[in-house]
């Protein structure tokens, strides 16, 4: 027994060296900062006059009340909203067209996904110089089309929209690339099968394709649903949350009230609610596609 | 019913000649396999029959109708693919109704269609499962029963039984059979195995490099094979092939000496033999006698039950395959005596086709 259980115990420990480096990132940088920031949004926590007690849910409290807060998740939803469908729609769009062996279409599966590698400073920059009053592309467009210039990323209406066509032009590559992906792992019997079952093109979609990706449909939408709750930089850069906070996002709040507010402990608040709200969407989409599946 | 007729029909796939210039003629309700070794063209003419491949000449009629230029779902054929290719998030029976509510055919119909074919297939049971919950078998059955339900002219079959053990192979080789004398639809069923092209079909059609060498029923087939390629690929163990060193005639027949210098007498007569042609003998196992003639020495022995299968060389160092019984005493490395019974030996030109009285 002595032996065999020292065997073992070497065995584990061994073991365990090879997985320590991992769990020492997945701990120091995640899972302490993860309950850090649950314990950071119940305290009174100043950059600048340190640590002042534990206040219970007052944090919660003031956010609820804050008008600027409750702005900045309607806009996120909002946000999401437009996003996330026109990922998964396009997306699918996109990967359908492309996705055959033609050389065309691989030269377009580049240039689609191409977009995703550049920083958001570059974005932003070309999609300014796209939405720039009176000089800029759309403006010229409309222009040609005898029709007036509009501003679009001044306006309380247009600018959120804005901003979400430049975030799904940055990055439709990647549920693109899913959805190529998961086209690709349909056997190509299926659509002979179904041809001979006298399935046009619209039928076969729904039919065959729709269904087979299933699951990729899921994943792409959790994904982008994740993504898009953490709207930041493009806001930032384009709007900078105006005009009349109307695209605000939640991150750019906590940015502010953590870093130039310095209060981390009502950020600390903040942040939980939107790790809330992240999960319950994406906690549904997983339910929801389970449940068409069943 | 239908009349499956290829006419000069061809295929290319870049620079390879698939399907050369083959035309055939299938007559209503028969069982013909497509037979032959990979690669020699039998799937892409039952794909081009399909409609899933195009054709690069040619036409294809079916019941009198030219098919080739209509697309797969309205050529009234029905097909059973190698891998099945079910829907796998559609249950039995939805897999079974698709192309039924494709063509709009109402529901009683749909009902009634997929009650029978269920009941003649027994996957009654299966209706509501999902081809992931299915044993191989089981799924083969509700490929076939998604064919019988259109009520095709003719039933497509992709060696739909390579997947399957070979118990459920044979019992299943049984059942398509079976199946075929009921629906009395035509059936075109590609496979290399030949012991599926012997047992089921009414007609083997042998195909090699793309094109067909013989059309004949099983027996015609084996007995009378028209090329080398067709005596060889039919039976099992193969044929054997020895050259023939020498040939003079007796009584109008060919009379062969063959390397070791035994002489067959065959029963071909000389007027069919062109001077100078190179010829070689092919003579089956079971018409090689063991007892008396040209000697050989013994160097495997395949035990097979019902029958041993012998591999002896003989004195100028070829092999030969003989049968004896299955319960036979013999030894490797023994000498026995071998002769061959000539009526039943086939001639061979130099170009592989067979030379017949």
């Amino acid at each position: 027994m002595a032996e065999v259980g020292s065997g073992i115990g070497q065995s584990r420990w061994t073991n365990a060296l090879f997985v320590a480096p991992y769990m020492l990132i997945l701990f120091g940088l995640l899972i302490v900062p993860l309950c850090l920031g649950i314990w950071l949004a119940f305290q009174d926590y100043d950059m600048l006059g340190g640590w002042a007690g534990g206040v219970g849910l007052e944090n919660f409290q003031n956010l609820l009340d804050d008008r600027i807060f409750r702005g900045t998740v309607r806009n996120t939803i909002k946000f999401v909203l437009m996003t996330t469908p026109a990922f998964v729609v396009l997306g699918l769009f996109l990967a359908l067209a492309l996705n055959n062996a033609l050389r065309r279409s691989g030269i377009l599966r580049t240039i689609f996904f191409g977009s995703s590698v550049l920083s958001v400073t570059i974005v932003t920059l070309v999609w300014r110089l796209v939405y720039l009053p009176d000089r800029g592309l759309l403006a010229n467009a409309l222009g040609l089309l005898g029709l007036p210039g509009v501003d679009l990323v001044t306006s309380q209406v247009w600018a959120l929209p804005a901003i979400a066509i430049v975030t799904v032009w940055w990055i439709i590559g990647l549920p693109m690339t899913l959805f190529l992906a998961g086209l690709q792992q349909i056997p190509p019997e299926l659509y002979e099968a179904a041809a001979l079952d006298n399935a046009g093109r619209w039928r076969t979609l729904t039919g065959i394709t729709l269904p087979s990706i299933r699951r990729t449909i899921v994943v792409v939408a959790v994904i982008e649903v994740i993504l898009q709750f953490q709207l930041f930089g493009q806001a930032l850069l384009i709007t900078g949350g105006g005009p009349d906070n109307t695209t605000r996002p939640m991150v750019q709040f906590i940015y502010e009230a953590g870093f130039r507010d310095l209060q981390l402990g009502f950020a600390a608040a903040a942040s939980q609610v939107l790790f809330a709200l992240m999960l319950i969407a994406a906690l549904a989409q997983f339910w929801a596609g389970r449940r068409q599946g069943a | 019913m239908a009349d499956l007729s290829l006419r000069h029909v061809s295929k290319r796939f870049g620079q390879l000649d698939v399907i050369r210039d083959l035309s055939l003629e299938i007559p209503s309700g028969e069982f013909a396999v497509f037979l032959g070794p990979s690669g020699c063209g039998k799937s892409t003419l039952l794909r081009m029959i399909a409609g899933l491949e195009g054709l690069g000449g040619g036409e294809i009629h079916l019941g009198g109708a030219r098919i080739d230029t209509i697309a797969p779902g309205d050529r009234g054929v029905a097909m059973v693919f190698q891998h099945y290719a079910l829907y796998p998030h559609m249950t039995v029976r939805q897999n079974m109704e698709f192309g039924l509510r494709n063509i709009a055919t109402p529901q009683p119909e749909i009902d009634r269609k997929i009650a029978d074919a269920a009941e003649m297939l027994e996957i009654g049971e299966l209706l509501e499962r999902k081809p992931a919950q299915l044993s191989g078998g089981q799924r083969q059955r509700v490929a076939i029963g998604r064919a019988i339900v259109k009520q095709p002219r003719a039933f497509l079959f992709d060696e739909p039984l390579s997947n399957l053990d070979a118990a459920l192979r044979s019992r299943t080789r049984i059942e398509l059979a079976r199946l075929h004398h009921r629906v009395q639809s035509t059936m075109i069923f590609v496979t290399h195995d030949q012991v599926e092209a012997m047992t089921m079909a009414n007609r083997i059609v042998v195909m090699n490099q793309g094109r067909i060498e013989q059309v004949g029923t099983p027996m015609e087939i084996y007995q009378r094979p028209r090329t080398r390629f067709v005596a060889g690929f039919i039976g099992a163990p193969a044929m054997n092939f020895l050259p023939v060193a020498a040939i003079r005639e007796e009584a109008g027949r060919v009379v062969v000496t063959l390397p070791d210098g035994s002489t067959v007498t065959t029963a071909v007569p000389t007027t069919a033999l062109r001077p100078g042609a190179a010829l070689t003998l092919g003579v089956r196992a079971e018409h090689i006698n063991p007892g008396a003639g040209t000697p050989a020495r013994v160097e495997v022995i395949e035990r097979l039950g019902e029958r041993t299968l012998v591999y002896a060389n003989l004195a100028d160092g070829s092999t030969i395959v003989y049968d004896e019984p299955g319960d036979v005493v013999l030894a490797v490395g023994a000498t026995v005596h071998l002769a061959i019974d000539g009526a039943a030996t086939h001639l061979f030109d130099a170009e592989g086709m067979a030379v017949h009285g």
